[in-house]
C-alpha cells in the first residue's frame, strides 16, 4: 500500500484538476507512453506553479481545468507542445488568433507552471491511498460487482457511466471520493431521472444532458431518449446516487486496489 | 410605422441596389426613423436595441425561416452586432476581420483581414463586438489596441492610429461610437492593472481629440478616492459602447472594475470612477457628472452595461429624461440623466453583498464572511449582453443569472505590467473537489442546477418590479431585441434562439442553432422584407418570414 501525502494547503488542493491553457489540447496517450508525473517535478515548483496558475490562468481555464471548450489540461499532454521546453515556449508566446495571450514569465516561473501543468491530474493526491491494480481489476468484476452497472472497454452494462477512460479524466482524489461517497461526488449531469409521460408511462434513467426545453437520458433498457419537457407530466432528477459506498462491500485495502485499477483506465489499450 | 419612417423608407428604396449612401451624423441622430437600417451598435443613440419594424408579429412569427448563414473562419466567440446600411451588412468576423455582405442574400462584397499582434493579451476572450460608421467610413477597434478607419465601399484602410499598448494588458473589444465628427473608444484591460480611459478621435484624420482618464490623476477631483499609487494600476476600463443624448449633448459610458479586482485592501477608498457611469461632453471629454454603483468593489462588478436612455412623462406635463441600468451587481437603477441623480434601485436577482441602497443609491454593503458565498458571483447578475427597452410595453428587459454565487478569496498581489492583476481568486462555492460544473459550456450542460440558472426578466422602470420572468436551465449570455410588434428576440448558452411575447414572456417560437448565442440580436429590412440576425456558435443566422 502506498500513501501519498503532501504539504499542499487545503485551499490549493481545491485546484486539483485546474487546467492551463486554452491552447493545450489534451490527446489520448497510449498507456505505455504516459508518464507518471508524480515525483518527476519538485514539490516546491508544483506549489509555486499552482499560485501562478491561480493568478494568471484560472480565470479562463477554471478550477477543474476544463472551462475552455475542447481543452482539458489535466491529461498532462498537449497537442501543441510535447516537451517541457515547448510547453514553456507556448506559454510565453501565446497562440496567435486565439484568446491565449503571450506572457512574460521568468524561467523560474515557467518551471513552476510546467511542473504544475504536468502534475495537475495527480495534484490532489493528498491522503489518497493506492493499492494493487491487478487485485483491483479482480475486485471490480468480483466482490465489488462494479461491472454489474459500469462498462469498461466495451464490456458490461451501460446503466452507470462508462469507465473506459476514467483514469484520464478524473483525479485520484475525485475517484476516491466517488468510491467512498458516491452521492456527494455525483456529477449533476449524471443524476438519476424519473419522467412521467403524458400517458402515465414512467421512464427511469440516467441524465446525459439537459437544456431549458428538453432532457436527454439513457433509460433502463440502455436506449438513448430525448424528451420534450412540455410533453411530460412530471420530471424529477434525484440527488442520491444509485451506487452504494464501496465500503459497504469492500475493506480499506480493497478500496485502494479498486482505485488503483480505475486510475489505470486511460482509454483503449 | 410613423409618417417620417415611411418617408425615410421610401427615400432609401429609391437608391439603386447596392449603392452606399452617406451615413451622416444627421442619420445617426435619427436612426430610429429608418428602422430598415441598423446604424449603431445598439441600434440608436438611446440604446434601446428596439426595432420599429413590425412585419414579424406574434401572429406570424411561426413562419420565420432561415434566410442565410455566415460561417466565420474563426473559433473565437462571436459577439459582434452587425451594422446594416441600405441593404449592405458590415460585420466583424472574430477576431478583427471585417466583412461587407449583401444583407438579403449573405453574399460577400469584400473582406478586410486584420490579425492582431501576438502581443495582445485579452483577459477574457479574443472578441470584438462590432463597428461604427460615419459617412462612408467604418471604424474598427482592434484587440491589439488600434483604431482603424475603413472605406465602406472599397474595404481598404484609410487611417490607423494606436489607442493603447497591448503589452501592458490594454485591448479594444468594443464597437466604437461616433458622435458628430469624432469616433469614441474605451479600453479593456481591467484585469491587468491598467489605468483606463475613453478617447475621441477625429473621424477624418484619426488624430486624438481628447482623452478622459477613468481614474482621476493627482489634483483632479476624485483622485482623493485612491490612496498612495493605487490609482496608477486601478483598472477602470471602458469596454462597452456608450450612449448619447443629443439634446443634453452628453455621452454616457459605463466604467469597469477597479484593480486588483478582488482585493480592495490594496486600494482603499471609493476608487472613482470605477464601477460608475460617467456623463461626458462629446466635444471636449469633460466630465459633467458621475454616479458610482459599487464603491471599492471587491467582486469584479464591472459597470460597463449599456446605458439605456428613455424619456418618461412625469405626470405633470413634463418629460423626465431617465437612464435605465441593469447592473452586474444585481441592482436595477433609474437615474436622472440630466443631473446623474439617483431615483430608484431594486435588485433583480438574489443579492447578499448589500442589504439595499440608501437614498443616494449608495449600496449598504454586507460583506460575507470568509468561506461564505456572495451573490451574485463574479460574473454578476447580468454582464455585457445588451438589454432592451420597448416604448410599446414600457418595460426594460435584461438577461440575468439567478442564484449564481462565488466565494471570494482576496490575496495581496504585486502588480507587474502586462500580468494579470486579480488580487485573489473566485473560489468554487460548492466545495473543493466536488466536481462542480465549470462556468463555460460545450454541448453537454454541466452547469444545471448546481450553480444557478438564467432568465429573461422584464422590469417595469416605474416601480423596479418584475413584470415577468422566463427561467432557463443554463445561464444566458445573449442580448435582447424587442420590436414594435411586441416581440422579444433572444438566445441562450444552450444554443436556442427563442422569440417571446414582450408583454407576457409567452414563448412564441424556438429554434435550435446548436451553439452558444452571445451577441445581441438585431433587425433590418431589405426590399420590403424584415430580417432578424443573431450569432450562435461560430456563425451568424439570418431569419425572415417565409414567402
Amino acid at each position: 500500500m502506498r500513501t501519498f501525502t503532501t504539504r499542499i494547503p487545503v485551499w490549493l488542493t481545491a485546484l486539483g484538476g485546474v487546467s492551463v491553457a486554452l491552447l493545450l489540447v489534451t490527446t489520448v496517450v497510449p498507456e505505455a507512453a504516459a508518464q507518471n508525473h508524480v515525483g518527476q517535478y519538485e514539490q516546491a515548483d508544483i506549489e509555486f506553479g499552482v499560485r501562478l496558475y491561480s493568478a494568471n490562468c484560472l480565470r479562463c481555464h477554471g478550477d477543474n481545468g476544463d472551462e475552455v471548450a475542447g481543452v482539458d489540461l489535466r491529461g498532462g499532454t498537449y497537442a501543441r507542445a510535447e516537451s517541457d521546453f515547448e510547453l514553456m515556449r507556448l506559454i510565453s508566446s501565446g497562440i496567435q488568433g486565439t484568446a491565449m495571450p503571450p506572457n512574460d514569465f521568468s524561467g523560474t516561473e515557467l518551471t513552476g507552471l510546467v511542473s504544475y501543468l504536468r502534475t495537475m491530474r495527480d495534484f490532489d493526491m493528498s491522503a489518497v491511498t493506492l493499492g494493487d491494480e491487478a487485485r483491483g481489476r479482480g475486485l471490480f468484476a468480483g466482490k465489488g460487482a462494479c461491472d454489474s452497472c459500469h462498462r469498461v472497454r466495451g464490456e458490461g452494462p451501460r446503466t452507470a457511466p462508462d469507465l473506459t477512460d476514467i483514469g484520464a479524466v478524473r483525479t485520484a482524489a475525485n475517484l476516491q471520493a466517488s468510491l467512498l461517497d458516491p452521492t456527494a461526488s455525483m456529477l449533476p449531469v449524471n443524476r438519476p431521472v424519473r419522467a412521467v409521460m403524458a400517458d402515465g408511462t414512467v421512464l427511469n434513467g440516467r441524465r446525459l444532458n439537459e437544456d431549458t426545453y428538453t432532457i436527454q437520458l439513457i433509460d433502463e433498457n440502455e436506449r438513448l431518449r430525448s424528451l420534450d419537457k412540455a410533453d411530460l407530466r412530471e420530471l424529477a432528477a434525484g440527488t442520491t446516487s444509485p451506487m452504494p459506498p464501496a465500503t459497504d462491500v469492500l475493506d480499506e485495502q480493497e478500496v485502494a486496489d479498486v482505485l488503483t485499477y480505475l486510475l489505470s483506465l486511460k482509454g483503449l489499450d | 410605422m410613423t409618417r417620417q419612417t415611411l418617408i425615410a423608407f421610401m427615400l432609401v428604396a429609391l437608391l439603386p441596389s447596392g449603392a452606399t449612401a452617406q451615413v451622416t451624423f444627421e442619420r445617426l441622430l435619427n436612426a430610429d426613423e429608418e428602422p430598415e437600417n441598423w446604424l449603431t451598435y445598439s441600434g440608436s443613440y438611446s440604446s434601446h436595441r428596439h426595432t420599429k419594424l413590425d412585419q414579424i408579429t406574434p401572429d406570424n412569427v411561426e413562419d420565420l425561416e432561415l434566410s442565410w448563414v455566415f460561417q466565420a473562419g474563426s473559433l473565437e466567440a462571436f459577439q459582434a452586432t452587425p451594422l446594416v446600411v441600405d441593404g449592405i451588412m458590415y460585420l466583424t468576423e472574430p477576431v478583427n476581420n471585417v466583412v461587407a455582405l449583401d444583407a438579403k442574400r449573405g453574399s460577400v462584397f469584400w473582406k478586410f483581414e486584420y490579425t492582431p499582434s501576438s502581443d495582445s493579451r485579452p483577459c477574457c476572450g479574443a472578441v470584438n463586438r462590432g463597428l461604427a460608421i460615419l459617412d462612408d467610413t467604418l471604424f474598427l477597434a482592434t484587440l491589439d489596441g488600434n483604431l482603424i478607419a475603413l472605406d465602406a465601399v472599397a474595404g481598404k484602410p484609410l487611417w490607423q492610429t494606436t489607442v493603447a499598448d497591448p503589452t501592458e494588458g490594454y485591448a479594444l473589444t468594443l464597437a466604437p461610437l461616433v458622435i458628430k465628427d469624432k469616433v469614441m473608444v474605451g479600453v479593456a484591460g481591467g484585469e491587468y492593472g491598467i489605468r483606463g480611459y475613453i478617447d475621441a478621435y477625429d473621424a477624418k484624420t484619426g488624430e486624438l481629440a481628447w482623452r478622459f482618464h477613468t481614474i482621476p490623476g493627482p489634483g483632479e477631483p476624485g483622485h482623493e478616492t485612491w490612496e498612495n499609487d493605487a490609482w496608477k494600476t486601478g483598472g477602470a476600463s471602458a469596454w462597452l459602447t456608450g450612449s448619447y443624448d443629443p439634446d443634453l449633448d452628453l455621452t454616457y459610458w459605463g466604467i469597469g472594475n477597479p484593480g486588483p479586482d478582488l482585493n480592495p485592501a490594496q486600494r482603499p477608498g471609493d476608487n472613482l470612477y470605477s464601477d460608475s457611469v460617467v456623463a461626458l461632453d462629446p466635444d471636449t471629454g469633460e466630465l459633467e457628472w458621475y454616479f458610482q454603483f459599487t464603491p471599492n468593489d471587491p467582486y469584479d462588478y464591472d459597470s460597463v452595461q449599456i446605458p439605456v436612455l428613455i424619456d418618461f412623462p412625469d405626470g405633470n406635463g413634463n418629460t423626465q429624461k431617465l437612464m435605465l441600468w441593469g447592473n452586474r451587481n444585481g441592482f436595477f437603477y433609474v437615474l436622472d440623466r440630466e443631473s446623474g441623480q439617483f431615483l430608484s434601485g431594486t435588485s433583480f436577482v438574489p443579492v447578499n453583498w448589500a442589504s439595499g441602497l440608501d437614498d443616494f443609491g449608495r449600496p449598504v454593503q454586507t460583506p460575507q464572511p470568509p468561506g461564505a458565498t456572495t451573490f451574485p458571483g463574479i460574473q454578476g447578475g447580468t454582464n455585457w449582453y445588451s438589454p432592451s427597452y420597448s416604448p410599446e410595453t414600457g418595460l426594460f428587459y435584461v438577461s440575468a443569472w439567478e442564484a449564481y454565487g462565488s466565494n471570494f478569496e482576496p490575496q495581496e498581489q504585486t502588480h507587474v505590467p502586462g500580468r494579470v492583476f486579480l488580487g485573489g481568486r473566485p473560489a468554487n462555492p460548492f466545495g473543493a473537489g466536488a466536481n462542480v460544473p465549470g462556468l463555460r459550456r460545450g454541448h453537454i450542460n454541466t452547469w444545471t442546477d448546481a450553480a444557478g440558472g438564467g432568465a429573461v426578466i422584464a422590469i417595469d422602470p416605474r416601480t423596479g418590479q418584475q413584470r415577468w420572468r422566463v427561467p432557463m436551465t443554463d445561464v444566458t449570455s445573449s442580448g435582447i431585441l424587442t420590436s414594435a410588434s411586441n416581440l422579444l428576440f433572444t438566445g441562450n448558452r444552450e444554443g436556442h434562439f427563442h422569440v417571446m411575447h414582450a408583454e407576457t414572456g409567452e414563448l412564441l417560437l424556438r429554434k435550435t442553432l446548436g451553439g452558444m448565442i452571445a451577441n445581441g440580436p438585431m433587425s433590418y429590412m431589405v426590399d420590403g422584407k424584415q430580417y432578424v440576425a443573431l450569432a450562435a456558435g461560430h456563425s451568424m443566422f439570418v431569419y425572415s418570414l417565409r414567402d
